[in-house]
């Protein structure tokens, strides 16, 4: 049936495949109704560190081709002021949450963890890795797969909830990686994030990003996602996973969940249009429907990659 | 703020601008000065942001006839786009946004100082301002002639009027901060309100705090998302316990602040790149 479309995440029962991205949720009172609630899965807060964070200098955004190029430097209250003020709000929208926690050491990931998994209406943790290891001095957790599932393994330990590993598409070998972080005892995985990206504006002779280098989203992204997501289906079958870059529509969402997601998450599609994850759950829906499949998880994985028809 | 399936009416050329006047009673009846709208560019894959303007004038006539306006310059594929939209068509639009401009409570003499297109949104806040008794003086420029936003209008609401352009095409030869303080002592300034580009915000900022004139800026800044969610369009404001700043968004704690509070040296730099109402 059309607008009703349940998946399981190893234990974790979403109403909907389709998960807002981590920094295009706000902070619970802005666009209210015109996320129309009733499609979301979830949605995953912005990444939350211990102490506040006032950000990188601005411009943030510049757009290009396809896509959008940004940085915003982890602007966040800090988990106290979040668990406080935010995080009430998140949950009153109705959109189960699920609160993207990260830090620049292992200790501070912990902290993080450890005021928010017992904060009411939370379903799961997401740990954002790729950030600067500022313990070992090394650009991102990610640059070393023992020290992603070192990070990762210690926040699930500490979580009461479900935790999520999250690791970008581009890494030397993601699959290891992500095999690593099951190995650690997380619950799952979510691959997705912006890929790292600069922009220059030759009429001034200056960056595009107030913070020089930042990120780039949209649909530029999507194939890269795609083979992101399907390296890592394929190395740890069996592990819930949430995929997501540059999907517009339900098609497109659809793409994902056949390379082997459980979950899509959306984010600038959520920023051009409020309504666009509630869309594309209908649009996952209805190619459902229109392919015979009663559920998301009839799609999951079911690429065909031999001969055969 | 609501979304809305807007009907255009009619674009026109307006000398570098143009304006587009849409159906949208629900946005028509809310809009207030300082606000702006989000439009949604063509599903083309190219470009994809929504595109921020200023209402520049909302007709309330109740029900379902209400009609707001904005204003453009066409300057890449998303407004170029917009300048061919045949009436009849529908924009997808989301508004009001943002924070209004405030409405002094006591003081009467109010100027309006603006170049480019910021000038749109003190035309609103001209007109809300005479409906409540206020006297209007407005200090308005552009580069050009063709770039002075509806001079015959400003002429019509303000009492005083000065305008300057870059190349002197209309009015005196300069910028609005070059006349500023000669005008507001002739005129007796109580209050001030400025949009455009950040250049003469900060002057109006540094002009107010000297002279102690209570003033609200309305600031330009490039959005990602235009309604909160990206905390794309940040803007230092400084703290009022005095411990430093903080990052609000432009969108929805703005674009109306107290240029007092703005930590100008600490505003990463768009002087001069694309701002809010364009590409």
């Amino acid at each position: 049936m059309p607008g009703t479309l349940p998946v399981d995440l190893g234990g974790l029962a979403l109403r909907s495949p389709i998960v807002v991205a981590s920094g295009c949720a706000g902070t619970g009172k802005e666009v209210g109704p015109l996320l129309e609630p009733a499609g979301l899965g979830a949605l995953v807060s912005r990444s939350i560190t211990l102490a506040p964070r006032t950000g990188s200098a601005g411009p943030r955004v510049a757009e290009t081709p396809s896509g959008l190029l940004w940085s915003v430097g982890l602007q966040n209250p800090g988990v106290a002021a979040f668990v406080q003020d935010e995080l009430p709000r998140l949950v009153r929208t109705g959109v189960p949450v699920i609160v993207s926690v990260t830090g620049g050491s292992l200790e501070e990931f912990v902290a993080v963890t450890s005021r928010v998994h017992v904060a009411p209406g939370v379903v799961a943790i997401e740990a954002h890795l790729d950030r600067p290891d500022e313990e070992l001095d090394r650009p991102s957790f990610c640059a070393r797969p023992e020290r992603a599932a070192e990070v990762a393994g210690a926040v699930a330990r500490m979580s009461r909830l479900p935790v999520f590993a999250k690791l970008p598409c581009l890494l030397p070998d993601l699959g290891d990686a992500a095999r690593s972080c099951v190995r650690a005892g997380v619950h799952g995985l979510t691959v997705a994030g912006g890929l790292p990206a600069m922009g220059v504006d030759a009429k001034r002779g200056r960056p595009a990003l107030g913070s020089v280098a930042g990120w780039l989203s949209g649909p530029a992204i999507r194939p890269v996602a795609l083979r992101a997501v399907f390296e890592v289906a394929r190395a740890v079958p069996g592990v819930p996973l949430m995929g997501g870059g540059g999907v517009t529509t339900g098609p497109e969402a659809a793409e994902l969940l056949l390379a082997g997601a459980w979950a899509v998450q959306v984010g600038t599609a959520t920023l051009v249009d409020p309504g666009a994850p509630a869309r594309i759950a209908e649009g996952v829906a209805a190619y459902l429907e229109a392919h015979g499949l009663s559920s998301p998880a009839d799609l999951r994985g079911g690429l065909r990659t031999g001969d055969g028809p | 703020m609501k979304r809305a399936r807007a009907e255009v009416l009619s674009v026109r050329r307006l000398g570098a601008y143009h304006t587009i006047t849409l159906v949208a009673p629900e946005i028509a009846e809310r809009a207030r000065p300082g606000q702006f709208v989000s439009v949604a560019v063509p599903p083309g894959r190219a470009y994809l942001l929504r595109r921020p303007f200023w209402v520049h004038a909302a007709s309330r006539r109740g029900g379902w006839a209400g009609t707001f306006e904005f204003a453009f310059d066409v300057r890449g594929p998303g407004t170029a786009w917009l300048a061919r939209r045949p009436p009849h068509t529908s924009l997808d639009v989301i508004g009001p946004l943002g924070r209004a401009f405030a409405y002094p409570r006591r003081l009467r003499t109010c100027l309006l100082v603006g170049e480019g297109h910021g000038v749109a949104a003190l035309r609103f806040l001209a007109e809300e301002l005479r409906a409540r008794g206020r006297r209007v003086d407005m200090l308005i420029g552009g580069a050009t002639l063709e770039e002075v936003f509806k001079p015959i209008e400003a002429k019509r609401l303000s009492t005083n009027l000065a305008i300057v352009t870059r190349d002197g095409s209309l009015g005196d030869r300069g910028r609005v901060i070059d006349v500023l303080e000669e005008r507001a002592a002739r005129w007796g300034t109580e209050v001030v309100y400025a949009a455009g580009p950040r250049d003469v915000l900060r002057g109006v900022a540094r002009f107010c705090r000297e002279r102690r004139i209570p003033a609200q800026v309305a600031l330009e800044e490039r959005m990602g998302c235009g309604t909160g969610l990206c905390f794309g369009c940040a803007v230092p404001v400084a703290r009022t316990d005095g411990t430093g700043f903080d990052h609000l968004r432009a969108c929805v704690e703005g674009p109306v602040f107290n240029p007092a509070r703005i930590v100008w040296d600490r505003w990463g730099g768009t002087e001069g790149a694309t701002p809010l109402s364009a590409g």
